[in-house]
């Protein structure tokens, strides 16, 4: 059983007793720095993100094998990002369920336990409540353990574990401990899913005070978040979406890590301030482009961060466009949109032109039948419908 | 001989208050001296370890002083709550002294300590201070937690203890995460996760035990039945309340709580086993004098001459001065000024702790998050956008043209009921509405 741990205890010892590494010397992506343009899209301006000379390659510009960086599907990215962050730093395992020899439900995990070993790439029993608190105590003692949660609706089960010792610890100690845990998985309005599969538990968490929370939208932006996730000392809960495991994109080659606590602008605009984040992003620019034709010009924000809010990009943007729409998945009641709306008119009444609009899923347990579940969820119809009522 | 032990109390004396790690003293009072305990272990699945323990002069005066500490701080707490300085709830150990003090003996700092909300005397033998532990019940700022815990939460990092836990239970999963990173980083430590007879019924503990077995963790959960969960009797909340054989594939010992020679043989013993052999449950037969919490009078669920037939019958101090007094390692006199010498102590970090200032208002926001996310120290999420407002501020000039430009404008009339329109468009009623 012993011989079966992968881990070399030289390493793993020394790493544990002294737990300060040498800082990454890496440019941190900054999002707000200038206007970077959507990254679904195939047409992006290359070049502004990273300082690589992407000029040196220019024999062929046709071939695709000369483009920058390497084309990822999301869970990929997600992949890339683990095993690049525990190959750096041997206190980074994972626990889960089905995490280590199946590979993860959604192969974020695939191959890690063949190359790291079942301790650090640890299959847990059917426990949420115990194994997170499992995850805490771990952390407690310095190792940097990221769960997963097989779907993040199974995670209100252990509510209690990350609300009062992943969250709460750090404070009750007067500092002594720090959480460095990531608790990921996939949650939101699946296809289909039933109610209980298709929870969105950002608007339960959102009061803890201690953690962070994420939300991955882009195969660049999830691996940028959860490489940051993991290097964080803070516990931080990255969203992920069911839908947006397939998403295919194309990532740079070098190592780079996202902001945890800022936001991404997706399309700069003049006329309205569209604030989402997650799998909204994508029925917001698919409304995007309807509205461009139709002559608006929308600037989106995809907030990434849900906690904190990065009140400073969101705040530039009100001061251009002096309207806000909030686009969320979240239930209208409680949910992120509800508090962003509290936080913008807090901080930005004096600049916003009309009341918010805030478009949010439905208050009912999401349904099984296809048609119900889609008029669950915001629909592009509706964005473009909401943005030229505010902009009347 | 007699020379030794008054040397030995003398260097009892002249010690810090509480400093147990720093009694290694190469006296000749360390000579073994055998003593049987009180009753045998009594084993699940596993052979119990013998009922002799060996032990010295040094080791029992040690554990009687402090025993004596550790009751005459929680009966110095006791007055604080009454006298309304210490607030909240105040769970007190009086009575199981025996445990924490027979564990300590026991183990070392590198192995961890991990307990629910009685942990004032925990905190004590793990190396916390007196000035700490009052202060911290105070919610003055010298206390362990900086006065943001308070009673439940208690915690000695450099002192290998993990707290201090208000929620039943949730401490057994993390006390198996703690053996889970002494195994990854094969420390040759144990983690002790304990927990009451209360807790026993939790199922995370069941989860939490089925995990550290899987993976051999060396996990050792010592049951601390006090016999009441709260105001419930044992018999009337587990069916089964033979709470070391709960584990069922997990081996169990259940040891006299109230005999600390005992409970130091089923520590050391099960320290052994947990290193080679994965988890096993210590169930630790002690009593607590005090009632639940300090809002409890404890006498609505037991009878007054139940608690005083234990306390003359089983009180672990008094076990301790018989034995110290039958093996002539020091004169019923010397015993009773060290009991003085501790009240002294603990009466002057009373004093002490009662001049320590209240936190800063600023300790609001510490701690919150680790460094880095700047929601730290005198400044919160609102301090934190109103500074990036204050610097998106700067061109004066242009936001007051803004504000007056902006004033000029007619607002849109149909503004208010924009909301109301745009959700209608849905086919969807709101459930909200009738």
């Amino acid at each position: 059983m012993a011989a079966s741990f992968g881990v070399s205890s030289a390493a793993a010892a020394n790493a544990v007793k002294s737990p300060a590494l040498s800082p990454p010397s890496l440019p941190v992506i900054r999002s707000e720095a200038r206007p970077i343009s959507c990254r679904v899209n195939k047409s992006r301006k290359a070049g502004k993100i990273t300082t690589k000379a992407v000029a040196a390659q220019a024999e062929n510009p046709a071939s695709a094998a000369s483009k920058p960086g390497h084309e990822v599907l999301l869970f990929e990215a997600l992949r890339e990002g683990l095993e690049e962050e525990m190959e750096r730093d041997p206190r980074v395992c994972i626990f889960g369920e089905d995490v280590g020899h199946y590979g993860g439900s959604y192969k974020v995990s695939k191959g890690l336990a063949d190359k790291y070993g079942d301790l650090r790439v640890l299959d847990t029993p059917i426990a949420e409540n115990s194994f997170i608190g499992m995850a805490v105590g771990a952390a407690m003692t310095g190792l940097r353990p990221v769960v997963e949660g097989m779907n993040m609706g199974f995670l209100l089960l252990a509510f209690n574990q990350i609300s009062d010792n992943c969250g709460m610890l750090h404070y009750t100690s007067g500092g002594q401990f720090t959480i460095p845990t990531v608790i990921r998985g996939p949650g939101g309005v699946g296809r289909q899913l039933g109610a209980e599969h298709s929870q969105r538990l950002e608007s339960y968490f959102q009061s803890i005070p201690g953690i962070q929370m994420v939300a991955c939208s882009t195969p660049y932006n999830a691996k940028g978040l959860m490489k940051a996730a993991i290097r964080s000392e803070n516990p931080v809960v990255l969203f992920e979406h069911v839908l947006l495991y397939n998403l295919k994109e194309r990532i740079p080659d070098e190592e780079y890590v996202v902001s945890l606590e800022e936001a991404e602008m997706v399309r700069p605009g003049e006329h309205v301030t569209i604030l989402t984040y997650s799998r909204m992003r994508y029925h917001v620019m698919q409304a995007a482009k309807t509205l461009v034709n139709k002559g608006y010009d929308p600037e989106v924000i995809d907030i990434r961060s849900l906690k904190p809010f990065d009140l400073y990009t969101i705040g530039n943007s009100i001061k251009k466009t002096h309207k806000v729409l909030i686009v969320e998945e979240c239930m209208r009641t409680g949910g992120i949109g509800a508090s962003l709306t509290a936080a913008i008119n807090e901080n930005f009444n004096d600049y916003l032109d009309a009341p918010i609009v805030c478009l949010s899923s439905q208050d009912v347990p999401t349904p099984y039948a296809g048609t119900l579940e889609e008029v669950t969820v915001v629909q592009p119809g509706q964005i473009v419908t909401a943005v030229e009522q505010l902009c009347r | 001989m007699a020379q030794l032990i008054r040397r030995a109390a003398a260097l009892n004396k002249s010690l810090p208050a509480a400093s147990f790690a720093a009694r290694g003293l190469a006296t000749a009072s360390t000579s073994p001296i055998t003593v049987e305990t009180s009753l045998p272990f009594t084993g699940h699945n596993i052979d119990p370890p013998s009922r002799s323990v060996e032990t010295s002069p040094q080791e029992l005066l040690t554990f009687f002083r402090d025993m004596a500490l550790m009751r005459r701080m929680e009966i110095a707490a006791d007055s604080l709550y009454k006298a309304k300085l210490i607030r909240g709830f105040c769970h007190l150990y009086d009575g199981q002294e025996a445990v924490c003090v027979g564990m300590e003996a026991a183990i070392n700092r590198k192995d961890c300590i991990i307990t629910a909300y009685r942990d004032h005397c925990i905190f004590l033998g793990r190396g916390g201070t007196l000035l700490e532990a009052f202060a911290e019940l105070m919610g003055r700022k010298d206390g362990c937690s900086k006065g943001k815990g308070g009673s439940m939460h208690f915690y000695k990092k450099e002192g290998g203890f993990y707290g201090g836990h208000g929620i039943v239970g949730a401490q057994v999963p993390l006390g198996c995460g703690l053996a889970f990173a002494q195994k990854y980083s094969k420390d040759e430590s144990v983690t002790f996760a304990m927990y009451g007879d209360g807790a026993a019924n939790q199922g995370q503990l069941f989860e939490a035990l089925n995990m550290a077995a899987l993976w051999d963790l060396p996990a050792i959960l010592v049951c601390e039945n006090n016999h009441y969960g709260m105001g419930t009797a044992e018999w009337r909340a587990a069916k089964s309340p033979a709470y070391y054989k709960r584990g069922d594939y997990v081996p169990g010992l259940k040891v006299d709580g109230m005999d600390a020679l005992a409970v130091k043989q089923a520590c050391k013993f099960a320290k052994e086993h947990a290193l080679k052999n994965g988890p096993i449950i210590l169930e630790m037969d002690t009593y607590r004098y005090h009632g639940h919490s300090m809002s409890d009078p404890g006498s609505t669920y037991r009878t007054r001459d139940e608690i005083s037939g234990v306390r003359q019958e089983r009180d672990p101090i008094e076990r301790i001065r018989k034995l110290v007094l039958a093996h002539d390692l020091a004169t019923e006199k010397e015993l009773k000024d060290t009991e003085k010498e501790v009240r002294k102590e603990v009466d002057e970090a009373i004093a002490q702790a009662k001049e320590s200032p209240m936190p800063d208002p600023s300790e609001l926001f510490s701690n919150v998050y680790a460094k880095g996310l700047g929601t730290e120290h005198k400044t919160g999420t609102l301090q934190i956008t109103y500074n990036y407002l204050l610097l998106a501020l700067k061109d004066l000039v242009a936001f007051f043209l803004v504000v007056f430009i902006r004033s000029r404008q007619k607002r849109s009339e149909n503004c208010t009921s924009m909301s109301e329109n745009i959700n209608n468009d849905s086919t969807c009623q709101d459930p909200f509405v009738d």
